[in-house]
């Protein structure tokens, strides 16, 4: 087997036992990305220099002995909304396309002192607004199970990666789905975390009370390794959670005996593919088969969890946006008279069209007038989505269900119909709205070998949980070793 | 003018004294080189986010319960909306509907009877940038140093019915927030500023006029300039027959007059919500009894002490604890000498005077308490007169020399020598025959302008007693 073919854990122990060095590991990977990155897209910006010298420094530690922990001489690639000290931190946008942050974020410091290696930065859906990796400034990322369809989005880089082998694993950012939605499409292991447990400072941000970096990575096993790094208590974000943080890798059980499993029946009902929905039936019998039980739930306001995510995303998006104005960094557009045009110009040839749909709507949803009507109303939806949440967890340990409607579709088949794209986010915005943990495992493919991801949501800090139900399904099944063969 | 009565209402802005800024560590010390006192926290940069500053909650508390407000156990902080170059995220973190104090009051004393304003509310918020226009022709530049210094704003109800009452309030506000530490209110380095909401009515109306609001007044001067300008504009637009416009106006100090800047429709929808990066600010009940337990003495009471156990009229006493730091100096003075009556005199005599032409504050006095308490004692002691005490210590303000010195130096000591005094005794008899004549003559009158003439021979420096009393027996003699 190819070193770019192993997990984290498997290159670890070569790493441990001399039989490859990180140096090795680093350059496998960026040739395998010099070959296969022009017809993929996945990266942005490749680090190749800095890389090696990262690698041969970890080496180093290594050959002394000094430091071996998990993810010590592991490369790893990040999408590209996550601050990298003085490497460039684009969001897919023309607006930050020379941006070049002075600082780190806390995840991207915390997993360069667990000593992993830099190979690059991803790809992604302008400010991580989409569902296709169809609004990137630069280009698309393509699905490396079929060239012609999408991986998903936002995080479409990052999946793309893991899955074409261009990373061991990758750091994604999910804000209604954005990582398990193109986990699922391409046929990877990932997770968005509680909100809270993984810092938001230094990802540049989407929306604030939504957004959580999170994990893509070949096998669950390997999940747990990078949680145990990138989570904690963060005194930078004051929406970092101060508790005691788990060892993940305790989860890491195969025995699921008489766990409770709850079905929402609105997950599995209209509007699914009959082809998805067989295979999470199928993921459902192999559980059971390993002593789960699982019934059907009901999760009525489902149905609202769409229009109540678009409210609040959009307009906290749309505050949150506004700093890109082209004073300090960034774009700034080449002509303009006045204050009022440098602005207008700005962000008006700064931004996508996408992003500026949901700036306006964002815009709309805040203003004096219509702020009860919208915002407001989604906050309401909000705590009554919450109440669902911990009513069912009432009565089982974790929720199952899949991830998107469809398998991945090809380009252009939803661009150019917003609301419909939009709906493919009803399985996954709930999780982000009651800030609730989400994993996404393969449970298959479809006739056309497009993978199918299966997903499990559990309660607030219940990763636990997640991470043992997902282990024994993986220790049981071969889906998350099936490869797009390129 | 006198049918109409004018009603005011403030918001004034007051920069909390914390030593780092309100969301981040920057340090809020005035005056650095532009733009050293920034972080990409404060600077708003993609990713960054803002963790509150505890201190700022605590000094807000305390300015609050000094203004008898309540203090929310729960307030929350949300981004008001809007673009400007001086504001790097294009949102000011503020508080809108849950601010952390609401319902105060303070009492203020226009005439024989106290009257009191009432305080809306008291919110915290963060400081902007300053954009910086000159010496750039083809654009501005922007200092982002005050970026993110903590403020607090307070709202007055509208019970202000003259310059003078408004007067009263923001120098009361100024003493509370620098007896309780929370702001050291240095109105020329803009730590302090005021908006002004003005509107007039027909003295027994019973309804509000229509307002204006007159933005960022820095002076307690132009706040009554400008409370004065307004409200005669606004009387004489209506006694024309016309109407106020609900706007927003400038006040330009230097010409005297206030310009329209943006009217009611032309308003920011400023679109105000929850800030999502930030959690509720919370205080417990024990906390914010806590707060009250360790209020520093507030000049109400400080004044009442100075009446009671100083014996100084309350005028007298209002106006030195009206300064902290005047107050503080001339408990300091007392350390040195006992003479209260003498130390209260010459402070606001002849310190006043001396910081008012140099344009400065009480934390501004050049020389330390002890001078002056020497220099009472040099009176008392009859080694200066009353006359030279005051010279001395207008030369203490500019040199810095301590009053023995200044004495020494200058040959400002009394004459005692009574073979000199009576030369001049004798020489200002000689030349005024007049006034000998008329003191002959009964003319008690007479007597004082000698002493006047002789004193003024002396430069000041002549023993009152010895003087007087050569003189006297020099005339009996005659």
């Amino acid at each position: 087997m190819a070193l770019y073919e192993l997990t984290i854990k498997q290159l670890s122990d070569l790493l441990k036992n001399k039989k490859a060095s990180s140096v090795e590991i680093t350059k496998e990977y960026l040739e395998r990305i010099k070959k296969l990155n022009p017809e993929l897209g996945c990266y942005i910006s490749v680090c190749e220099d800095t890389a090696l010298e990262e690698a041969a420094k970890c080496q180093a530690l290594i050959d002394r002995e000094e430091d071996i922990s998990p993810l010590m001489g592991i490369p790893v690639a990040m999408k590209d909304n996550i601050c990298t000290r003085n490497i460039k931190t684009t969001c897919a946008s023309k607006m930050l396309h020379n941006f070049i942050p002075p600082y780190d974020a806390t995840v991207s410091g915390k997993l360069k002192d667990a000593g992993t290696v830099l190979l690059g930065k991803l790809n992604m859906d302008e400010f991580a607004m989409g569902s296709t990796n169809e609004t990137s400034f630069f280009h698309k990322v393509k699905n490396p199970w079929d060239f012609e369809r999408v991986p998903g989005g936002s995080s479409g880089g990052s999946a793309a990666a893991v899955s074409a082998d261009l990373s061991p694993f990758s750091m994604g950012s999910d804000t209604g789905g954005s990582i398990r939605l193109p986990a699922a499409f391409c046929g990877v292991t990932g997770m968005k975390p509680t909100y809270g447990t993984v810092s938001r400072y230094g990802l540049v941000a989407f929306a604030s009370s939504l957004d959580q970096i999170g994990p893509i990575s070949k096998d669950v096993e390997d999940l747990a390794l990078v949680l145990n790094v990138i989570t904690g208590h963060d005194p930078r974000d004051a929406t970092s959670l101060n508790i005691e943080y788990p060892d993940y890798t305790k989860a890491l059980v195969n025995d699921i005996k008489g766990m409770k499993i709850g079905v929402p029946k609105e997950y599995i009902g209209e509007g699914i593919s009959p082809e998805v929905r067989k295979s999470v039936l199928e993921a459902l019998n192999i559980l059971v088969s390993l002593g789960a039980e699982w019934e059907e739930c009901s999760l009525p306001v489902t149905e609202y969890a769409i229009p109540a995510y678009y409210l609040i995303s959009s307009a906290e998006a749309s505050s949150n946006l506004a700093r890109f104005d082209g004073v300090k960094y960034g774009y700034r557009a080449e002509k303009f008279s006045d204050l009022m045009e440098l602005y207008c110009r700005t962000r008006s040839e700064g931004f996508g069209d996408e992003v500026k749909r949901r700036i306006m709507l964002g815009t709309y949803a805040l203003s004096s007038g219509y702020y009860d009507a919208y915002y407001k109303k989604a906050l309401q939806v909000r705590t009554i989505i919450k109440k669902e949440f911990d009513r069912t967890f009432d009565k089982y340990d974790l929720i199952i269900g899949p991830t998107a409607p469809t398998t991945a579709y090809k380009f252009g088949e939803k661009s150019d119909n917003p609301l419909e794209m939009y709906l493919g986010d009803i399985y996954t915005v709930s999780v982000n709205i009651a800030g609730l943990p989400g994993l996404v495992v393969p449970c298959g493919l479809d006739q056309k070998r497009l993978p199918i991801g299966l997903q499990l949501i559990g309660k607030a800090l219940d990763e636990p949980t997640l991470l043992r139900v997902a282990y024994a399904f993986q220790q049981n099944s071969e889906f998350h070793k099936l490869k797009p063969g390129l | 003018m006198s049918d109409y009565e004018i009603v005011i209402g403030l918001e004034i802005h007051a920069e909390l004294s914390t030593e780092s800024k309100i969301f981040c560590s920057c340090t809020t010390q005035f005056g650095g080189e532009v733009n050293t006192h920034c972080c990409p926290v404060c600077l708003g940069m993609p990713g960054t986010l803002p963790v509150l500053n505890e201190k700022v909650v605590l000094y807000a508390a305390k300015a609050g319960l000094a203004m008898n407000c309540n203090i929310a156990e729960y307030s929350k902080q949300d981004r008001k909306n809007y673009f400007y170059p001086d504001l790097p995220k294009a949102y000011q973190i503020s508080q809108f509907d849950l601010p952390l104090c609401s319902g105060g009051y303070i009492d203020i004393k226009p005439g024989e009877d106290t009257k009191r304003i009432g305080i809306t509310r008291i919110h915290i918020e963060e400081d902007a940038g300053k954009l910086l226009h000159d010496e750039w022709e083809s654009g501005s530049l922007i200092d982002y140093n005050r970026c993110g210094v903590p403020l607090i704003e307070i709202v007055s109800e509208p019970d202000m019915r003259s310059a003078e009452e408004a007067r009263l309030f923001v120098e009361s506000v100024k003493a509370i927030l620098e007896y309780t530490g929370v702001s050291d209110c240095k109105m020329q380095e803009g730590s302090l500023r005021a908006d002004v909401n003005l509107s007039v009515r027909k003295k027994g109306q019973k309804e509000f006029g229509t307002r204006t609001e007159m933005k960022n007044l820095n002076s307690i001067r132009s706040i009554v300039r400008a409370i004065n300008a307004e409200a005669e504009r606004q009387i004489e637009e209506i006694e024309d027959g016309g109407k106020i416009v609900q706007e927003t106006r400038r006040w330009d100090d230097d010409k005297g007059i206030s310009y329209a800047m943006r009217s009611k429709e032309e308003a920011h929808d400023y679109r105000y919500f929850p800030d999502p990066d930030l959690v509720p600010v919370m205080l417990t009940s024990e906390e914010i009894q806590n707060i009250k337990d360790t209020l520093p003495e507030l000049p109400d009471k400080r004044k009442r002490m100075y009446v009671k156990e100083f014996g100084l009229p309350e005028q007298d006493a209002g106006l030195i604890t009206a300064s902290k730091h005047l107050a503080d100096f001339f408990e300091e003075v007392l350390k040195y000498t006992k003479n209260i009556k003498a130390v209260s005199n010459f402070i606001l005599g002849d310190l006043l005077k001396c910081l008012k032409e140099g344009d400065l504050e009480a934390r501004d006095i050049p020389f330390p308490a002890q001078y002056l308490g020497e220099v009472v004692s040099m009176v008392d002691d009859g080694k200066i007169s009353n006359t030279i005490a005051k010279k001395v210590i207008s030369i203490m303000f500019e040199t810095k020399k301590d009053p023995l010195t200044i004495v020494k130096e200058q040959g400002l000591e009394v004459v005692n020598d009574e073979s000199a005094l009576l030369e001049t005794v004798k020489k200002i008899i000689t030349s005024n025959p007049q006034s000998v004549a008329d003191f002959k003559n009964g003319k008690d009158k007479a007597f004082g302008f000698l002493v006047g003439q002789a004193m003024k021979e002396t430069r000041g420096k002549a023993n009152p007693q010895i003087l007087n009393r050569l003189l006297k027996e020099t005339l009996e003699k005659l």
